[in-house]
């Protein structure tokens, strides 16, 4: 019993306006150029960051593989170590007791902060650029998952104990499930965050990914390719957010149920 | 059709034969000062085969006995005797529907049927068919892959209704199933649950605010007060069954809500 999704004004409105936001935009900033004299250097035009990104799309692609690969790693090894413990920390009243604070406290330090030290335990390469992604990844993931396993709606438990379901039979069967929207919505936070660690650690050190991309376009003062390489940063989060957010929409009708 | 219960231990009970015993039970939330006594010192006896009906108002224990029956709460005092064994945990024979449907979302509606043999380990071709066999019996059949979602108010009910019957309980346990229901779904659902108890022969306990379901569906109608929850009043329905809805406008009927109603402190002069 699908519902055929309408395509009336207001999904064309839904697309209509954000462009139009964004046109007014490219409008004020070209404005603002033109009216104060701005050189390249310090703010180059629309166009020129246009060219830029045309006339570097191959080197824009390949230093944004690296990029994405290290965004996306640094998520799957939050999400698999980030599930886990989850599960821990929810499941056992001594473990939440012992290691709870402490995943605050982690919380409450700049992860950039830890990044010179990262790079001198795992080198240059992409080991360290993962663990940035992981470490700023990680939180949300555990949170969020821990936060679902814990609220899971009492007439489902009573339910599972009604028909004499084991713990384990309790967990896997209502608890796990009943906790994935909330598993979603910290993923979905998480990704974002991967991609920052990510530029993070390319900033501090590596000769490749688009963070070093912008850093070396910088020192050049080639600030087309700079703001082209923000714009590949941007398209990448918004990828990797929508890929996110299409296993949400996916599942929406469920998912509505169980978080009310 | 759906199959008669079997007893699953000792020699099977005639119908009207005593089933449970319900001995000073008491529940008392929180401790000594400041305490609430949700119910105090409920005795009965519920004969076999039998729809007893829990009447009363919000916190007047009702809800709390019914779970204690089922094993979910444990009595403060007291004790609940089913078949000569007390009651200290849920039972296998047991089935329960809950206020909401309670359905699990990211299940299809067979597989929420499914769910309690799933957890017994007993997920074979006969529970397989027979789940069918029960969402066609309410009128489901055509539904069997749908998701929760996908379901009126009224139909997830049922498919809650068929869970609860999937291992053919010999007692089925109902805490308001169809207080959110709109009043001709709700009629409608009173008839289907009269033809499963007709076809089972399952005794039934349950729990509702309705004094016209309570009447409409019971043999006997258990009237409870509030603050502290206690029973004020027994009644027994003597209307025949088959029931048809026209019973619900005789003079007798009308009567029997009346007395109801008075147990209840609704009416004053009983």
């Amino acid at each position: 019993m699908a519902r055929p999704m309408p395509i009336s004004s207001d999904a064309v409105t839904r697309i209509a306006y954000p462009v139009l936001g964004l046109l007014l935009l490219l409008l004020l900033w070209q404005g603002y150029i033109v009216l104060f004299d701005v050189p390249q250097a310090v703010l180059p035009r629309p166009l020129a960051v246009w060219n830029a990104t045309l006339n570097n799309l191959p080197l824009l692609l390949s230093e944004g593989r690296v990029t994405l690969l290290e965004s996306v790693y640094g998520f799957l090894l939050a999400f698999f170590l980030g599930i886990p413990i989850a599960v821990a920390i929810s499941s056992s009243r001594t473990l939440n007791l012992m290691f709870y604070p402490l995943l605050i406290a982690t919380q409450a330090l700049p992860k950039v902060a830890l990044a010179p030290l990262i790079l001198v335990w795992l080198g240059t390469g992409i080991e360290s650029k993962l663990a940035i992604a992981w470490l700023v990844a990680f939180f949300p993931i555990v949170v969020d998952t821990a936060t679902g396993l814990r609220s899971t709606p009492t007439e489902m438990l009573d339910l599972a104990a009604s028909v004499r379901a084991s713990g384990w039979q309790t967990f896997w069967k209502i608890r796990f499930p009943a906790a994935l929207p909330f598993v979603i919505t910290g993923s979905k936070v998480a990704i974002t965050l991967a991609v920052i660690g990510a530029v993070i650690g390319e900033f501090i050190s590596s000769n490749e990914g688009l963070g070093n991309l912008l850093l070396v376009a910088n020192s050049q003062v080639n600030t087309p390719l700079a703001f082209a390489a923000l714009l590949a940063l941007a398209v990448l989060g918004m990828v990797l957010y929508a890929a996110v957010a299409f296993i949400d929409i996916a599942l929406k009708p469920w998912f509505s149920e169980v978080r009310h | 059709m759906i199959p008669a219960i079997a007893e699953p231990q000792g020699t099977p009970l005639e119908a009207g034969e005593i089933y449970g015993r319900f001995t000073g039970v008491r529940k008392v939330f929180g401790k000594q000062e400041g305490a609430m006594v949700a119910l105090s010192d409920v005795d009965y006896e519920l004969r076999k085969g039998e729809l007893v009906a829990l009447l009363g108002p919000s916190g007047c224990g009702k809800t709390t006995l019914l779970r204690m029956v089922a094993g979910l709460t444990k009595p403060s005092g007291g004790s609940v005797v089913i078949r000569g064994r007390e009651v200290t945990e849920p039972q296998d024979d047991f089935g329960f529907v809950f206020q909401s449907p309670n359905l699990l979302p990211w299940r299809t509606v067979l597989s929420n049927v499914l769910f309690p043999m799933e957890i017994k380990g007993r997920l074979d071709a006969a529970a397989k068919a027979r789940a069918i066999e029960l969402l066609e019996h309410v009128g489901l059949g055509k539904f069997l892959r749908s998701r929760p979602h996908e379901l009126s108010g009224g139909m997830k009910q049922r498919v809650a209704l068929c869970r609860a019957l999937i291992h053919s309980p010999s007692l089925i346990l109902m805490d308001e199933p169809f207080g959110a229901l709109d009043e001709l779904t709700r009629m409608e659902m009173h008839e289907l649950l009269l033809d499963i108890r007709r076809l089972t022969g399952a005794t039934v306990m349950f729990v509702t605010h309705s004094i016209s379901e309570a009447v409409y569906l019971a043999d006997e109608v258990l009237v409870f007060s509030a603050r502290p929850g206690r029973v004020s009043d027994r009644i027994r329905i003597d209307l025949p069954y088959p029931r048809e809805a026209a019973l619900r406008y005789t003079a007798g009927f009308r009567e029997y809500e009346r007395r109801a109603g008075a147990g209840l402190g609704v009416l004053h002069h009983a």
